[in-house]
């Protein structure tokens, strides 16, 4: 299909994609899970009436204020990034992977982007019922894109509904409800999106932990960390769920990925879970090293996880790059030789549909037809390129699943101690609640890891291998606009880091303009003492 | 009900969404245009401070259906997207820098901590509004002109420059209709801000404006206007889909689609309009006219970009790799799906006009800035 394959520009389109969305990153959790913390507190306040209710959803509103702006700036980067990086891609799957972005356009953008101008603007200028409304439409808004783009990810993951047509050499969708209610999509939707219901109730935990720290703004800070506790700890356990939903659709189709993340090389029937371990360093596929230097591994449960079933066989790099005929496994070998046929068919198809030839076309496309799902196969090189990188995936998966167990136990001992009124007596908790928020971003981060690492070689999984998808340039013009992109978004990412802790350590007394100080309730809880003296170093602003 | 609808029909249907949508967007660039004019029309820190708010609660529409435009041309058309985006590429990055830059500048802009300090972030007002918009408009002139791409048997799309679409700039043609754009977007900005600032001082300054950037506007409209009627086009026969050079193939569009003829001329005639009464009459109405009729002219010149076999993204290189609707479109059963969603376009134009109109009851002024108790002033 392409005369050559340029490894640089892949390369480099790659690293300029994982740096864009990374970034991104960095903003998306708060922007989906923020929204609900506010609503919660606005809810409350619209029920009893209470100002320092509407007080807190003000001072969390506006810390999301700030950090919406820039996660819209670099998620039209990677929107444009399909075209502008990946044309090749655009074109063979845009007729199933364009429909959820626009959907997400249409049925989310808008309406997030709309109800967002009367969260900030229409306070006092429309009823508080239609506020806290807008407030909600915000977050199912934000919750909606997210579904979008998590469905046109995961079909990435798990191609579904949809068949290759030769005419046009493109994949084409045949049924839109399999694309979104694939197991696969709802379940990395689910995954995904509590994630980020956590890492913002980390945000609130930090925050409010540090004001008691600092003996300031503590019936906010209270209040706000009873929210963000609570929120945090359904959501975290609902995150293991789901996650436990992510590995067992990733044995169904993505066996390789699986053995990436198990760092498991020789498959075998009843396969143990490996808690942790450390990885032989130098490994390779096909060599008869040791798998581990050491491991402690809980018997049978990666067959239970991945197969539901405690004596499933899970098979591993080795079997999946060599064949197991006992397993009935092709080799990657194997596999390329019939991906070729399949190309070598579709290009005698497109021939013969040139030269008018109508019985050589049929013939090739019947070929084609019973070849085509190894199509993916046929571009590849090396058979041990179907395997991800191996210590990368393995680390990162056990450092996102550590730490999502932390969580939980940290959740519940910071909602033990705030309900219980003694948290300002543990500062150690209060520190290490502060830490868990950089860690769930950690965590999450290494989520992302498995999911697009443990993917590769393929954009497609099987259908597409990544260095076919990029677009038709010069690798300059990507590794240009890396560095550009590069400086533009840390130069962004440092501002808004700065302008977030500036108004933190202003706290929620700082409403509108900056310059012009503060215009809004000047103390919110002079009664509250938490079993604090009234006593500051701020001239008794908050304390 | 999409079901029995033929692939060409669907196409058609969907050349039209998205013309509807380009239409908005051209319209909704008097966010653009009116960031081009802060430092014309605010004198003051205090008087930049209320034209930016004014903006700043409005360019989150622009921004968005600027998006939805992309994300809709994905779906409907992905050729397009991969052609286009991956092929003029720096010219793309350059436009997609600018609208980063746009959607932290307001937040950031007067924030303590904010690292670049307020006068950076204007400037990024500037470079959005005068980059972002010429480069747009300039990019949507190669829908008429033709850019030099190669498209394989397999639909895949080569480039046949190394600037990645830089060339455009090198077309006096392309950058008529870039500024023509840009002096455009400043009208408009100008009319929304007199109709939406309560000052007496900005509405003065804004209705000249109007006036000093219209005549402007109409020098380079008509350039590419007439360029455009006289200059042949890309056509293809319907039948065998080979596409040939016809001449004055967008006037023959004109003359042959008579609906686009009198969109285009009534939607000429409301821009013209609203600058008079603004003009003249001294109006804060004008924005009223001139926006409906930008939206009308831009819709009629989609539809001779797009229909009466005609191709919509035509190589200059190689005749035959051509865009067309039909031959850069998603399947039938892909653009059915499609037109389910687009049946929310009605909602979501309500909900954005009540939620639009609750928030602007109240025209900006200078005791609007000052409000607080959580009240968001950028």
């Amino acid at each position: 299909m392409t005369e050559h394959i340029d490894m640089a520009l892949v390369n480099w389109s790659r690293g300029q994609f994982a740096m864009t969305a990374f970034i991104h990153w960095f903003f998306i959790p708060l922007t989906i899970g923020l929204t609900y913390i506010i609503a919660i507190a606005e809810t409350i306040y619209v029920r009893t009436g209470d100002k320092e209710w509407e007080r807190i959803a003000k001072f969390w509103a506006k810390l999301f204020g700030i950090n919406f702006a820039i996660g819209v700036g670099t998620g039209i980067i990677l929107g444009l990034e399909f075209g502008t990086n990946w044309a090749n891609y655009s074109w063979i799957s845009g007729d199933i992977f364009g429909a959820p972005l626009a959907a997400e356009g249409i049925m989310a953008f808008f309406l997030e982007s709309t109800f967002i101008a009367v969260m900030f603007f229409g306070w006092g200028k429309v009823s508080k019922r239609f506020h806290l409304l807008s407030t909600y439409l915000v977050a199912f808004g934000a919750s909606l894109s997210a579904l979008w783009i998590l469905v046109a990810n995961a079909w990435m993951n798990y191609p579904v509904g949809m068949v290759f047509n030769p005419d046009t050499a493109r994949h084409e969708m045949v049924d839109f409800w399999s694309v979104l209610l694939s197991p696969f999509a709802i379940n990395k939707f689910l995954h995904t999106i509590t994630s980020c219901f956590v890492i913002a109730s980390f945000f609130v935990v930090a925050v409010s932990g540090w004001y008691i720290i600092k003996k300031r703004n503590l019936l906010l800070a209270r209040r706000s960390m009873v929210i963000g506790a609570s929120f945090g700890l359904v959501t975290s356990i609902f995150l293991t769920l789901t996650g436990d939903g992510s590995a067992y659709y990733v044995a169904q189709k993505q066996p390789a990925k699986l053995a990436a993340m198990e760092a498991l090389y020789d498959g075998e029937e009843g396969a143990g879970l490996v808690a942790f371990g450390l990885i032989q360093p130098g490994k390779q596929v096909g060599d008869d090293r040791n798998d581990f230097v050491f491991k402690i591994e809980i018997p049978r449960l990666l067959s239970m996880l991945g197969y539901r079933d405690f004596n499933a066989f899970v098979p591993g790099a080795n079997d999946l790059v060599y064949g197991n005929e006992q397993q009935g496994i092709l080799s990657a070998s194997e596999k390329i030789d019939r991906g070729r046929t399949a190309l070598n068919a579709l290009a005698g198809f497109k021939e013969a549909r040139a030269a008018g030839d109508a019985a050589a076309a049929d013939r090739a496309r019947e070929v084609f037809e019973e070849n085509y799902y190894y199509m993916g196969y046929g571009h590849l090189f090396d058979p041990e390129s179907i395997i991800p990188n191996v210590p990368f995936i393995f680390y990162s998966f056990r450092i996102m699943v550590m730490l999502g167990f932390a969580f939980i136990v940290l959740f519940i001992a910071v909602l033990y101690m705030v309900v219980t009124g003694t948290i300002h007596r543990h500062r150690w908790l209060l520190w290490l609640g502060i830490l868990a928020f950089p860690l769930a971003f950690l965590a999450s981060m290494a989520g992302w890891v498995v999911a697009e690492v443990g993917r590769q070689p393929w954009t497609i999984q099987g259908l597409l291998p990544t260095m076919m998808s990029t677009s038709n340039i010069n690798a300059n013009a990507v590794i240009l606009t890396f560095w550009l992109f590069l400086a533009l978004l840390m130069v962004l990412l440092v501002a808004e880091m700065r302008i977030m802790l500036t108004a933190i350590r202003k706290g929620p007394d700082n409403y509108g303009k900056d310059p012009g100080g503060a215009t809004g309730p000047s103390d919110d809880n002079n009664k509250e003492t938490m079993g604090y003296n009234h006593t500051s170093k701020e001239g008794g602003r908050h304390v | 009900m999409f079901e029995a609808l033929t692939h060409l029909q669907l196409q058609q249907y969907w050349w039209l969404i998205m013309s509807v949508v380009a239409s908005g967007l051209v319209f909704l660039l008097f966010v653009q245009g009116g960031q081009t004019l802060i430092g014309t029309l605010g004198k003051t820190d205090g008087e930049r401070t209320m034209v930016i708010n004014s903006l700043g609660r409005k360019w989150e529409f622009t921004f968005t259906t600027l998006v939805v435009f992309a994300a809709g041309m994905f779906a409907s058309f992905p050729l397009f997207y991969a052609t286009s985006f991956g092929g003029a590429y720096y010219a793309w990055k350059i436009f997609l820098v600018c609208f980063v830059l746009q959607s932290v500048a307001f937040e950031f802009r007067r924030k303590k901590g904010n690292l670049l300090g307020q006068k950076t972030y204007e400037a990024f007002l500037y470079i959005n509004g005068f980059l972002g918009v010429f480069i747009l408009g300039a990019a949507v002139a190669t829908f008429y002109t033709g850019s030099a791409f190669y498209r394989s048997e397999y639909n895949l799309s080569y480039w046949q420059t190394t600037s990645y679409g830089l060339e455009i700039l090198l077309s006096p043609h392309n950058v008529s209709l870039g500024l023509a754009i840009l002096f455009l977007a400043r009208v408009l900005g100008a009319q929304y801000l007199l109709n939406n600032i309560n000052v007496a001082v900005i509405r003065q300054r804004a209705r000249r404006q109007v006036v000093v950037n219209a005549g402007i506007f109409l020098v380079f409209f008509l350039y590419f206007v007439t360029r455009l009627l006289l200059m042949d086009g890309y056509a293809y026969d319907p039948v065998t889909l080979q596409v040939f050079m016809e001449p004055h193939k967008y006037l023959n569009n004109f003359l042959q689609m008579p609906v686009s003829l009198v969109f285009f001329l009534a939607g000429v005639v409301l821009v013209l309009y609203g600058i008079f009464v603004t003009w003249i009459r001294h109006s804060i109405r004008g924005i009223w006219y001139s926006g409906p009729g930008t939206f009308l002219t831009v819709l009629a010149l989609f539809f001779i970009l797009g229909y009466n076999n005609t191709c919509f993204y035509p190589s200059s290189h190689d005749l035959q790799s051509s865009l067309t609707i039909q031959n850069a479109s998603s399947s039938h059963y892909t653009l059915t799906a499609m037109s389910y969603i687009s049946l929310f376009v009605p909602v979501v134009l309500g909900y954005i006009f009540y939620a639009w109109r609750s928030i602007d009851r109240r025209k900006i002024d200078e005791d609007d800035m000052k409000e607080g108790g959580g009240h968001h002033v950028y």
